[in-house]
């Protein structure tokens, strides 16, 4: 990787129920040159049937990501940053083991690319010390890029967390979510 | 020197050393105990049986991974079932497009796929003329009574011949040209990305991603400088082209097993991983219980979590389910539901 400039005093925080499905992140995260112009952010409806609540999925940047894990090709990997990085486009084979296997369904199958794209926390704005582009233009701050002091201050009742329990696996990410107080795992039927 | 060779994977070493063996017996047989081999070119032979040395160990510690590993299993199993033929039929067809064509690149971005393959068709042709010539499998000689008539030989079997001179003489002495011109444009089409594009800008890395072109313009620069000498110098610079054409190439096979190159050998899982799909799909598709629609194949579902058990997530659930049995959707809704059930917990859903 080139020298970069990467802050580690900033983070990244997701609160799910402030989504609001205005879509700007995916406008956005299509703007992210790292992405060839593809939207990698996810928003959907939660429950259609029963609910207009939507949900805002960025790549939660595993500190032992299953997706690379689970590569054939050894095409993900992740930097001194923690960041886990798309697939290296010379070696990808397109097999989707990825995408089935991520516990949060981030990764993207491009089908007739042969190719998986993922979220990269726009590394081409944060080796620069710049925001994500997502979390520059949500309105309601359900995704936020900042230092957890400031996340603090502007959610006084709510702490992140960064480990979750999928069955009997635990999950610890680089990415937050926001969680009431007093909670330090989020626990996933 | 003892420690590094007790470090080495002996599975993978054996199944080397196996190969770069069968390479010089398929050398000795084809050149006919080396009466049509070109001892001028021993160099490149030993750079070839090291790059076929260092292949097939990666490629045999590779394929050890698991999830490699059940891909390879499981493309053999599906191509030698009773659907060999419309398995083969349709291999063939995925190896002319995604690997003579590259076609999947031009889905990624067209100029890249333009340059992609013009760099890889420069390359293939080049091994396809260097590598028969190494070996001495291929040679050409003149005839008694006869100079103006060249003739090749295959194995040292007679496989054709074309007259000096003659249009066709002229595009066979010149295939490495024609290949050094098509690498040179195809290496500085993908240079010319890695200066503009952003995002390439961000996560390239020297030797990874500048190395390997400038290596291939160096090999192509050298020997098109080998053809110049000969046709425009009389041969007065030969022995500086040949020397620095043979570094650069001998670099390249040295290195062909190491670096960025490898990933001409791994493209190919691509067709076990479509063939993989195709035998998936006849056996059923697997539904996602929160979209309710077909998501991915069972086989794949079933696989993965074994392999993701090997590698050592354990993903099974209280209630004998298991979280890779939801679609990407479906577990993105099942964290935001996990997610606002905890908030309800708490009394509030926003903090």
């Amino acid at each position: 990787m080139p020298e970069t400039n990467y802050d580690q005093e900033m983070a990244f925080f997701v609160d799910m129920q402030r989504c609001i499905g205005c879509h700007a992140c995916e406008m956005a995260c299509a703007e992210c040159e790292t992405n060839g112009q593809e939207s990698m952010i996810h928003v959907n409806y939660v429950d259609r049937s029963k609910s207009t609540q939507t949900t805002v999925q960025v790549c939660m940047h595993c500190e032992d990501p299953t997706c690379a894990n689970v590569c054939p090709a050894d095409a993900i990997h992740q930097d001194e940053f923690g960041v886990v990085h798309s697939a290296n486009t010379s070696r990808c084979i397109g097999c989707s083991n990825c995408v089935l296997a991520c516990p949060f369904g981030v990764p993207k199958k491009m089908e007739e690319a042969e190719l998986m794209m993922k979220c990269n926390m726009c590394y081409d704005r944060t080796s620069v010390g710049k925001k994500p582009m997502c979390a520059t233009v949500c309105p309601s701050q359900a995704l936020f890029f900042g230092t957890k002091e400031e996340i603090a201050r502007m959610r006084p009742d709510s702490v992140p967390v960064n480990s979750f329990l999928f069955g009997k696996q635990e999950v610890n990410t680089k990415v937050n979510i926001m969680m009431p107080k007093g909670t330090d795992q989020l626990l996933i039927p | 020197m003892y420690r590094l060779i007790k470090t080495l994977n002996r599975r993978a070493l054996i199944k080397a050393i196996v190969a770069a063996v069968l390479t010089v017996i398929f050398v000795l047989m084809g050149s006919r105990n080396l009466q049509n081999f070109d001892p001028a070119l021993i160099a490149y032979l030993i750079g070839t049986v090291f790059a076929v040395f260092g292949i097939a160990y990666r490629y045999s510690v590779w394929l050890q991974r698991p999830p490699t590993r059940l891909y390879w299993r499981r493309s053999m199993q599906f191509l030698f079932s009773r659907y060999f033929f419309p398995y083969l039929w349709r291999s063939i067809k995925l190896f002319v497009r995604n690997i003579f064509f590259q076609r999947f690149i031009a889905f990624r971005s067209r100029r890249r796929w333009f340059g992609h393959f013009l760099l890889a068709t420069g390359c293939m042709l080049a091994f396809a003329i260097t590598i028969p010539l190494t070996f001495g499998w291929i040679h050409f000689i003149l005839k008694p009574g006869d100079d103006t008539t060249y003739y090749a030989m295959l194995f040292g079997f007679e496989a054709g011949s074309f007259q000096l001179g003659s249009p066709l003489a002229f595009i066979a002495f010149h295939g490495l040209v024609w290949s050094s011109v098509l690498v040179t444009i195809g290496a500085v089409i993908m240079m010319k990305r890695r200066f503009t594009d952003g995002g390439l800008i961000a996560t390239q890395s020297f030797e990874n991603d500048w190395l390997p072109l400038f290596l291939l313009i160096a090999i192509s620069v050298t020997g098109l400088g080998i053809s110049y000498d000969y046709t425009f110098l009389e041969g007065k610079t030969y022995q500086f082209m040949a020397v620095t054409h043979a570094i650069t190439v001998i670099l390249f096979l040295v290195w062909l097993p190491f670096g960025k190159f490898f990933h001409i050998f791994q493209r190919l899982a691509q067709l076990g991983a479509t063939l993989y799909k195709a035998e998936g799909k006849r056996r059923g598709m697997a539904t996602c219980p929160h979209t309710k629609e077909d998501f991915a194949t069972q086989t794949h579902i079933d696989d993965l979590k074994k392999v993701s058990k090997t590698l050592g997530f354990n993903y099974d659930k209280e209630d004998g389910t298991n979280h890779m049995d939801l679609s990407p959707e479906g577990k993105r809704s099942a964290l935001a539901n996990a997610h606002l059930n905890a908030r309800k917990e708490a009394g509030k859903l926003f903090g």
